[in-house]
């Protein structure tokens, strides 16, 4: 890893510049200089150059010499045009049907810590339901002095709070726990997102219900959709910082983020996080419900299974330079990705350029919160050899995120659930980055 | 929790809930808002069943009943044995949890019959969940575990006998783990050297071949302007394409100053010989078969480099 930025390195200045049309010639002139051909090439990038160039300086733009759209044209906005490549997307093969499927958030377009709320990933058992808010119920019984019954209308008169957390499906990067599978960091990792999540503490509602405190252990949170999915959580957590939402990123929930009403269980693997939430009952045992005992449960070697693995723990990924992106030049690039942890707070990521050779620490971004995602950065100058980029988070444990082998060890190959190894990306001469396991 | 005798019993303790909350139960309801949730409401919803057969509701269903069923509405997806068309299995794979690979199936992997009953009571049929009678969800539990070995063609369950079903995978769950609590116990202990880490860092896995392809276009996946904007996963072609320049004049589908390797790959499509024609072509340089002007001589490039990127243009330069 290089100690400071020397060469300024020419770089297409991001994100604000596009690309041309001349960019694929461009690069491949630089390597095509050496040969007999250079007229050519440079014949063919300035003809590009010239189509693509007309509202460059000194010609003035053809958008500073029009009208633009009014306003309105688009009431509820959305994103530019230029921007259609940013999308959900499923990884072909992994599930039966698009009604219990997984769509993955592209997190190696996106920047800081907020996932936009029509980009945060999917995870549903039956498919989105219609529900109407009008008629949508949420019942709290079980071991408690009152049960009751609420609308929309009467969980928003709660006071509320609004919190910044990620979600982590359990399954996150399970797909490479024997091997590298995906391409990119979208498939690896894409099973993440977070958001400033608004509602009603869960312990306020537990509160005006009137547990039993003597024998309450557990609650259940179950979801209104087709699957009626069931997930129990320890009465410890629920009444600690879990939330009971109608907002997200300032709006209401998406609708496949369970409009009107979900759970929020801060830290713990997605699935925990019940959406189209209509009933918690509170109960004294484990409901050892289908997605607790034939879901979600961690096959270790032997064929044991660990049941009830909550918790995600510290993780982190490099979301640029990630596998499928490719280095356009030599010199200065910034290393950029995310880290959390679902026991606390991020405290320190290092990164590597040499696959874990040797390591330097990235700057955090603010803000850093406790289970929530924190964007960190690196300088790195890449001197056009063969590279490999790893990212290493440390948080308010003091737990080091593992290696892969350091995992496989203890858990083996064939588990689906709680892969949080350090990444890496192979960069080659080219410039091409893909992932790559090393050991 | 059972729907009868536990909801009674919170009916009951809701009339008292004025006296009971603020005694035994702590502080009575601050807000106050909402409904109490009534006997009849909290029945209707209150369909979960837990290990020991709690909420289980009356009925009973045999193994053949629950055939007539499952053909009829869960063989389309799970199979006529349960092993299953395309949807998860549900048969088979006992004792192989442990083997390599596991043969992860409801059968081989449930710990309680109890979940099954639930599950199928709550959300199958996939398409019309929540339509079968008690009687109906009884017998395809029957079935089901009957498709595994685990009962008698002639079985019966009901509420008693459901939940004393042994699963063969009944002792194969542990909750010794650190992943129950906030400060549970992590099963890795890597520490944060910073020099000299590691004597040597071996590449043990890449994409394989056969995933290559099978997220489309990644080069359409990043944004269209970036620091790092993205290359097709695949690189091997195209990489070799563009280290020797030949992306200055030829593109992957469109003509730029050559004809583009799909054209090329098209025009020679089912000749024999073209490797070795186009490999010559592209060492020496040719002309007049596409337009006028000529491509160079491409004499720096080695047979072997030649020849691969011949073949990725003629295989369709994908």
């Amino acid at each position: 890893m290089s100690k400071r930025v020397s060469t300024p390195g020419r770089i297409r200045a991001a994100p604000e510049q596009p690309l041309t049309a001349a960019t694929p010639a461009d690069r491949a002139r630089r390597g095509f200089l050496r040969g007999a051909a250079a007229a050519l090439a440079v014949g063919a990038t300035s003809r590009a150059a010239a189509d693509a160039g007309k509202n460059l300086p000194p010609d003035v733009p053809d958008w500073s010499r029009t009208l633009g759209v009014p306003i309105l044209a688009s009431p509820y906005g959305v994103p530019s045009v230029h921007a259609a490549n940013t999308k959900r997307r499923e990884s072909p093969g992994l599930t039966r049907t698009p009604f219990s499927s997984v769509a993955f958030t592209p997190l190696q377009n996106l920047f800081g810590i907020i996932t936009p709320s029509g980009l945060h990933f999917e995870r549903h058992h039956a498919g989105v339901p219609a529900v109407d808010p009008a008629q949508h119920r949420l019942m709290i019984h079980g071991l408690v002095a009152n049960p009751r019954i609420y609308t929309m209308d009467d969980l928003m008169r709660f006071p509320s709070v609004s919190r910044i957390h990620f979600i982590e499906c359990g399954a996150n990067t399970g797909m490479e726990w024997s091997n590298v599978a995906v391409p990119t960091v979208q498939y690896s990792h894409g099973m993440l997102s977070c958001s400033e999540w608004t509602g009603v503490p869960l312990s306020t509602l537990l509160d005006e219900a009137g547990v039993d405190a003597k024998r309450a252990r557990f609650v259940l949170a179950e979801g209104a959709d087709g699957a009626s999915l069931t997930r129990t959580i320890p009465l410890a957590m629920a009444v600690d910082d879990v939330l009971v939402c109608y907002g997200q990123n300032g709006e209401l929930l998406r609708p496949e983020q369970g409009f009107p009403l979900r759970l929020l269980v801060p830290g713990v693997q997605g699935v925990s996080s019940v959406k189209w939430l209509r009933r918690i009952e509170v109960g004294d045992q484990p409901w050892n419900t289908r997605e607790e005992a034939l879901h979600y449960v961690d096959l270790m070697p032997g064929g044991m299974h660990r049941q009830y693995t909550w918790i995600q723990e510290a993780k982190s990924v490099i979301t640029s330079p990630s596998g499928g992106q490719v280095l356009l030049d030599r010199g200065y690039h910034q290393i950029t990705g995310l880290a959390w942890s679902g026991r606390g707070k991020v405290v320190r990521v290092d990164v590597s350029a040499d696959g874990g050779r040797n390591w330097r620490t990235a700057t955090l971004q603010t803000p850093v919160l406790p289970k929530s995602l924190t964007r960190f950065r690196s300088d790195w100058t890449w001197d056009g050899g063969p590279a490999l980029l790893q990212s290493r988070v440390i948080d308010d444990t003091g737990f080091v995120q593992p290696k892969v082998q350091q995992l496989r060890e203890v858990r083996g190959t064939r588990s689906i659930y709680h892969n949080n190894a350090i990444q890496t990306w192979r960069v080659d001469p080219t410039g091409n980055v893909s992932n790559v396991q090393v050991e | 929790m059972s729907r009868s005798s536990e909801v009674a019993l919170l009916a009951l303790a809701a009339v008292v809930a004025t006296f009971l909350s603020a005694a035994a139960m702590g502080a009575s309801p601050r807000f106050g808002f909402g409904q109490p949730a009534t006997a009849a409401e909290i029945a209707g919803w209150d369909i979960d069943v837990r290990p020991d057969g709690t909420g289980l509701p009356p009925g009973r269903g045999s193994v053949p009943a629950g055939q007539a069923i499952y053909d009829a509405k869960c063989a389309n997806c799970h199979g006529t044995f349960g092993e299953s068309n395309a949807y998860l299995q549900i048969a088979g794979g006992v004792g192989s949890l442990g083997k390599d690979p596991p043969l992860r199936t409801t059968g081989s992997k449930l710990n309680y019959a109890t979940t099954l009953w639930d599950y199928i009571n709550r959300a199958m049929p996939f398409e019309a969940p929540k339509t079968l009678s008690p009687d109906d969800v009884y017998a395809l539990t029957a079935y089901v575990l009957n498709l595994n070995d685990i009962l008698p063609a002639d079985a019966v369950l009901d509420q008693k006998s459901l939940p004393l079903v042994k699963m063969p995978n009944r002792d194969g769950m542990t909750t010794v783990h650190g992943f129950m609590v906030r400060d549970g116990k992590p099963d890795t202990h890597n520490v944060a050297c910073m020099t000299n880490c590691v004597a040597q860092v071996r590449v043990a896995s890449e994409l394989p071949d056969y995933a290559r392809d099978q997220h489309g276009e990644i080069a359409a996946q990043s944004r269209m302007f970036s620091a790092s904007p993205a290359v097709p996963a695949r690189l091997s072609g195209l990489d070799a394409a563009r280290a020797s320049a030949c992306t200055a004049c030829h593109g992957v589908s469109e003509k730029i100053v050559g004809p583009s390797f799909r054209d090329i790959a098209q025009r020679y499509e089912g000749d024999g010989a073209a490797v070795q024609k186009l490999v010559a072509k592209v060492k020496a340089g040719g002309g007049g078969n596409w337009g006028t002007v000529p491509m160079p001589a491409q004499a720096q490039l080695d047979d072997a480099d030649a020849r691969a990127l011949v073949a990725w243009i003629l295989a369709g330069a994908r």
